[in-house]
């Protein structure tokens, strides 16, 4: 999962059993990787919030005079090499980290969920063919395809969210359709299908919660996806453009600088972990949670 | 068996047209015209339709993408549209770089998964695999740009071991070439390590409640006799898998570490060619890096299929 390439097919993709599950057996208990995975992102979401409201200085503020300060007082992570505040930098590229996944995750999912409905739901003929070219999308990474909107209509954190958020459809879209054809098999769609109900009473009342579960899961994953593929974006300078803060940039920046200053990748650096851990986490204990596949094997 | 073959191998076919197509259509309808796109927007209407009518591009689509699309196989992918020089040995010569590294970087992430994802198996549900399983959660979370840096830092920065950069191919000085190698493919392989345990983990806690351990352990063979003869066999299939995909994965990461450490592979050819606007080349290199997932999924799927029998009934 740590990068942005295709997902595994279906049968093969069996990444463990959560490690929350493992640590705490007991069913009702919150699982760690919950709880761990949620104080992480919501401390992002916090840090972003307060970044709005107030930041120690203004990230943007070159002063030549306090050029690559090591931590202290006044400067708590330091300077960059243009005077400017780390911490405050960082607060405001958690903002833009969030942005990005907000954006990304929810063209996939609004997206690829309805499509994958659909297509479970469509004649087993139509569905296959459409799931034929959905996985030909999953060869082209997130990352390979924000290269190529980038050669096309130049960079930004707009066209790197776009391109990431079309990157990571097929994900939802078959997510979404082999959840849909689960719940078709079910009895209670049965009794609904002979109550007179149509397909979009039974898609709505019966698919979309009973799903839900499953696209919440892979969108804690996709999210964490999105954060790492922007930040080797922006690394690579083909995501979010100076001087707006973005810690792929950050990282950049501060290899110019590792021969002098390698505290400097330390801060931003961390950030990106902690953010793709927190999501990584927060997706495999809500997968905990409310996958009901994992029923059978949590008790073996 | 070969009727599934079959399918599969024209299932493959058709998903490379079809890929070419979207690869050919996004990157020359959808931005107006390359020459204008090479030139820039300040170039004149002269310079432009010389340039198109040099490299063919003012010819109709259709007839420039099967001009392209018939030249792949022979690996001509055209000529650039900024140096004039021709594409195919360019992409050829890079790629061979960036398949040292890749190889390099899945042969770490083995070393490191393997025992890695057994231990955390072995120790379910105890201190020691809830440890390990965590180690691999961090070790997912690390970019391997990040892994990359940090090495710089330490290794070629603070020790001075190691150089932080660069490239000596293996024929012109084997030991300069692998202490080039050596970071690169530790900041690869290391991350790649991390995810490829987690799948170790997994298959080899499913193989551990199996019958034929059980059967195995019965016959008086030790837990890690058990283990070793019949457990890891059985639990190599799904994660060679595994690894065929990730090597799609990497082949993607290795974009990012080449240009940490300034390595002249593929990564490097595509974004040097983002950056000198050249969509031809840009074009023929993310054709092949899509060819390359499309292949290693087709091989993977063949493989699976051989090397489990009870798949081939049901897929």
């Amino acid at each position: 999962m740590s990068s942005f390439g295709p997902a595994p097919p279906p049968g093969t993709s069996d990444p463990t059993l959560p490690v929350g599950a493992m640590s705490s057996g007991a069913r009702r208990s919150l699982p760690a990787s919950l709880l761990v995975g949620g104080v992480l992102v919501g401390a992002i979401a916090v840090t972003a919030l307060v970044s709005l409201l107030w930041t120690p200085h203004d990230p943007l503020l070159v002063e030549g005079s306090q050029r690559l300060q090591g931590p202290g007082a006044e400067y708590w992570f330091g300077t960059d090499r243009f005077g400017r505040d780390v911490v405050s930098r960082l607060m405001v590229g958690a903002r833009t980290t969030l942005l990005v996944g907000v954006v990304a995750v929810g063209i996939a999912g609004l997206i690829g969920t309805p499509l994958g409905v659909l297509m479970g739901m469509s004649p087993r003929v139509l569905g296959e063919t459409v799931m034929r070219f959905n996985d030909l999308l999953l060869a082209f990474p997130a990352l390979l395809l924000a290269v190529m909107f980038g050669a096309v209509y130049g960079s930004s954190t707009l066209t790197a969210m776009i391109a990431i958020g079309i990157a990571s459809i097929p994900v939802f879209a078959r997510v979404a359709r082999s959840g849909t054809l689960q719940v078709l098999a079910s009895d209670y769609v049965l009794a609904a299908r002979s109550a007179g109900r149509g397909p979009l009473a039974i898609a709505v009342r019966h698919v979309l919660p009973n799903i839900s579960g499953l696209v919440i899961v892979q969108a804690s994953v996709s999210f964490a996806i999105a954060v790492l593929a922007e930040a080797a974006l922006s690394f690579l300078g083909f995501g979010t453009q100076p001087p707006t803060p973005s810690w792929g940039r950050m990282l950049q920046e501060a290899q110019e600088l590792v021969a002098v200053r390698p505290f400097q990748a330390v801060a931003p650096g961390a950030s990106i972990a902690l953010a793709v851990l927190g999501f990584n986490l927060l997706g495999d204990g809500l997968r905990d949670r409310l996958d009901p596949r994992l029923d059978d094997r949590r008790g073996a | 068996m070969l009727v599934q073959l079959a399918r599969r191998t024209a299932i493959l076919l058709a998903s490379l047209v079809v890929a070419s197509i979207l690869v050919f259509w996004f990157m020359w309808v959808l931005p107006g015209d390359p020459a204008q796109v090479a030139l820039g927007t300040g170039a004149t209407e002269e310079a432009v339709a010389e340039m198109q009518a040099r490299f063919g591009t003012d010819r109709p689509v259709p007839v420039q993408y099967l001009d392209w699309v018939t030249g792949l196989p022979q690996l001509d992918f055209g000529q650039s549209y900024v140096t004039g020089a021709a594409i195919g040995p360019l992409i050829i010569d890079r790629l061979l770089v960036s398949l040292w590294l890749i190889g390099a970087g899945m042969l770490v992430a083995l070393v490191i998964a393997v025992p890695l994802g057994t231990l955390s198996a072995v120790h379910h549900r105890r201190p020691l695999g809830t440890a390990l399983a965590g180690v691999s959660q961090v070790g997912i979370a690390i970019p391997n740009f990040l892994a990359g840096i940090l090495l710089i830092g330490l290794v070629s920065v603070s020790w001075q071991l190691l150089p932080a950069g660069g490239w000596v191919p293996p024929d012109q000085d084997v030991v300069q070439f692998l202490r080039r190698l050596l970071l690169p493919a530790l900041s690869l392989g290391v991350i790649e390590g991390a995810v490829l345990a987690r799948y170790v983990r997994s298959t080899v806690l499913n193989v551990l409640r199996e019958d034929f351990l059980r059967t195995a352990r019965a016959k008086g063979l030790t837990p890690g006799r058990a283990l070793v003869r019949h457990g890891l066999r059985n639990a190599a299939v799904p994660v060679v898998t595994v690894l065929g995909l990730q090597l799609a994965v990497l082949l993607v990461g290795a974009v990012v570490v080449e240009r940490v450490f300034v390595v002249p592979g593929l990564g490097s050819l595509l974004l040097d060619g983002v950056a000198n606007r050249d969509l031809l080349l840009v074009q023929g290199v993310v054709m092949v890096l899509v060819v390359a997932v499309l292949l290693l999924n087709y091989l993977v799927d063949v493989l699976y299929t051989v090397l489990d029998p009870r798949l081939r009934a049901t897929a």
